[in-house]
């Protein structure tokens, strides 16, 4: 009775797997052969790769220095306002909560021709990189108050730092001793979520960028259309390296929160 | 260290008068005990002590004549044990204990002499390198208490430390605490809602109720002169004789009984302890339910008084439920005492 059901299930796993993986399989196959419409007789090559490299490293440094910034801003905007909120729980804070969630409901679209409206006009801003900063900053934003607050909201934090203070300690030591050590899974999540995200951004990015200003996703959608296809699938090659380990690392962290939460 | 309380008051934000003012003088090493029901304003009053709440404008706390009022906190060099002890996740026994004396800019090489003294006091050395979160609760309440006391507070504050343990435990950690206590030789107020664990542990005891402290003295004294039919009820559960006083008798419906001194417009109360059974007594009653407690039986009477009355009764029998018994009380055991507000 329970080996023909397991039977089907263990297929329609597989096939799952097989349906996700088989494109991925195959694109990464496309940046390593020689020719793609030939196949694989016509041989392995790193050519495409180092083509990627060649044309793109720009965009790959470019992309790592924007989610490293955008890591730091959320960082020092995110925890001090995840623990405001959680240190005064009210109507005020409710409605804050969900102002900060805002941008995940507005198309990242909509949210870069604001920023454009608003800004598009300042030249050294606009082509500066700190522009596109600015955009995956909102965008990143909720996710690090969101992750920070869930952790902290799990703790008796208001007890915690009376006991700190009774102990002597001022408020901002009873913020990097007691607050910040005790949100830590939450902050290295959020953290992770922020960095995947930063580096995945396309709909945003893509309306803010410049010319000499293209980020790795963007410089995806732009291998994709002008280069040939070993070249844009080698491109997604070096994307999935970056972005794997970020993803493990990021269920890796949560999983951690999760438990630190029991 | 003499800690001297004058008009303290509190009013929340949302018009709760939590506390009406409030005067009290703790002298140096003494420990004092507020007691009282949940509500009455314990908390507030020894927040208001430790700096963690304001008091309304007008109050004055002084620590041996220094006036801390405005002090923060942090600054007012005292230890404090919450309720749900507060440790601190992020740290081992040893950090949470050193946190305060770290506080203290003391050097590394004195801290950990300090916290070496302090675990060894409390009887915490297996436990010195674990996590606060693989301790049992009495253990994380022995923490808690090491933690306060470590850096030498000028006052220890504690409130309600053992009503988050189990009641068999609680005993045992009352005695404990209580030594404890007295071997630190520090100024405590310690808040309580059980009157067990404030006679075992205070000096005297401040028996607070509605925001007011009504009565303040040493557990015997509370027990012998309560001011207030309250206070007899809270110490010692003295039950309401209800009756008609005349001259110097108490006439209940199941007989009447002599009484000490005057009591007209009083009422009157009595303690299980000091009722009697006795063939010969002056009032007839109707046994209830028989408790059998070991040292002694617990009887539930009733028609004697309009409430039901407790006597507890030594010997080697009891009488049966639904038998008529008589009753004597001494009549310097009747306690006289003015007319409550509201019972
Ligand atoms: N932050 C607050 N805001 C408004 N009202 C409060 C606040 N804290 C306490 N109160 C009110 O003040 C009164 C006294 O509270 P307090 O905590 O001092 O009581 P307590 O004697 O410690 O009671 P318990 O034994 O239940 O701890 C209560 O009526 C309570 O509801
Ligand atoms: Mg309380």
């Amino acid at each position: 009775m329970k080996t023909p059901t397991k039977l089907i299930a263990l297929i329609v796993t597989l096939l799952a797997c097989a349906f996700l993986l088989i494109p991925i399989i195959q694109s990464v196959q496309a940046g390593l052969t020689v020719n793609y419409f030939r196949g694989l007789s016509s041989g392995l090559t790193l050519k495409w790769v180092g083509e990627v490299w060649e044309l793109y490293s720009g965009s790959i440094f470019l992309s790592i220095r924007l989610a490293l910034a955008c890591l730091a801003v959320t960082l020092i905007l995110g925890v001090p306002a995840a623990y405001a909120l959680a240190r005064n729980p009210g109507r005020a804070s409710r409605v804050l909560e969900e102002f900060t969630s805002l941008p995940l409901a507005i198309p990242g679209l909509a949210l870069a021709l604001a920023l454009l409206q608003l800004y598009g006009t300042y030249q050294g801003f606009r082509t500066n990189w700190s522009f596109i900063l600015v955009g995956h900053v909102l965008y990143t934003l909720p996710f690090m108050v969101r992750s920070v607050l869930s952790v902290l909201a799990t703790i008796d934090l208001r007890s915690l730092e009376e006991g700190a203070a009774s102990l002597g300690a001022r408020p901002a030591r009873r913020f990097v001793d007691i607050v910040v050590p005790n949100a830590l899974p939450g902050i290295l999540a959020g953290a992770l979520t922020v960095v995947t995200l930063s580096i995945g951004e396309f709909n945003l990015t893509w309306m803010l960028h410049t010319p000499y200003l293209k980020t790795l996703p963007v410089g995806l959608a732009d291998s994709y259309a002008s280069m040939r296809l070993e070249v844009a699938s080698a491109y997604t090659l070096v994307f999935f390296v970056m972005i794997v380990p970020l993803l493990m690392a990021m269920q890796w962290a949560s999983a951690r929160a999760q438990r630190n939460m029991q | 260290m003499t800690l001297t309380l004058t008009n303290i008051a509190k009013t929340f934000p949302g018009g709760t008068q939590a506390l009406l003012p409030t005067d009290l003088e703790i002298a140096r090493g003494e420990i004092v005990s507020l007691l009282g029901p949940s509500g009455c304003g314990k908390s507030t009053l020894l927040r208001i002590v430790a700096g963690l709440e304001a008091p309304d404008p007008g109050a004055q706390i002084r620590f041996d004549g220094e006036d801390v009022t405005r002090q923060p906190v942090e600054q007012r060099r005292i230890g404090m044990v919450f309720q749900s002890y507060a440790l601190f996740p992020n740290m081992s026994v040893r950090g949470n204990i050193g946190y305060g004396l770290k506080m203290q800019k003391l050097t590394k090489a004195e801290v950990d002499v300090r916290v070496e003294e302090v675990i060894a006091l409390c009887r915490l050395e297996p436990y010195a390198e674990r996590p606060i979160t693989a301790l049992s609760g009495g253990q994380r309440q022995r923490v808690a208490l090491a933690r306060a006391i470590a850096p030498r507070p000028r006052v220890l504050l504690l409130d309600e430390p053992l009503s988050a343990l189990d009641a068999a435990l609680r005993g045992e950690l009352r005695d404990e605490l209580a030594m404890l206590l007295r071997r630190f030789g520090t100024t405590a107020i310690f808040v309580t809602h059980d009157q067990n664990e404030a006679m075992a542990i205070a000096d005297r005891v401040a028996v607070m109720n509605q925001g007011q402290v009504v009565q303040i003295g040493t557990p015997e004294a509370l027990y012998r002169k309560p001011a207030t039919g309250f206070v007899a009820r809270f110490v010692g559960d003295a039950m309401r004789l209800q009756g008609r006083v005349e001259a110097d008798q108490l006439h209940l419906d199941g007989g009447s009984l002599p009484l000490v001194g005057a009591a007209e417009g009083h009422a009157t109360y009595a303690r299980a302890e000091d009722i009697r059974l006795n063939a010969e007594g002056p009032v007839a009653a109707r046994v209830e339910t028989v408790t059998f407690l070991g040292t002694h039986y617990r009887i539930a009477l009733s028609g004697a008084a309009p409430g039901p009355l407790f006597a507890l009764h030594s010997g080697l029998s009891a009488p049966q439920p639904g038998e008529t018994v008589r009753l004597s009380i001494a009549p310097e055991a009747i306690l006289i005492l003015p007319e409550d507000e509201v019972v």
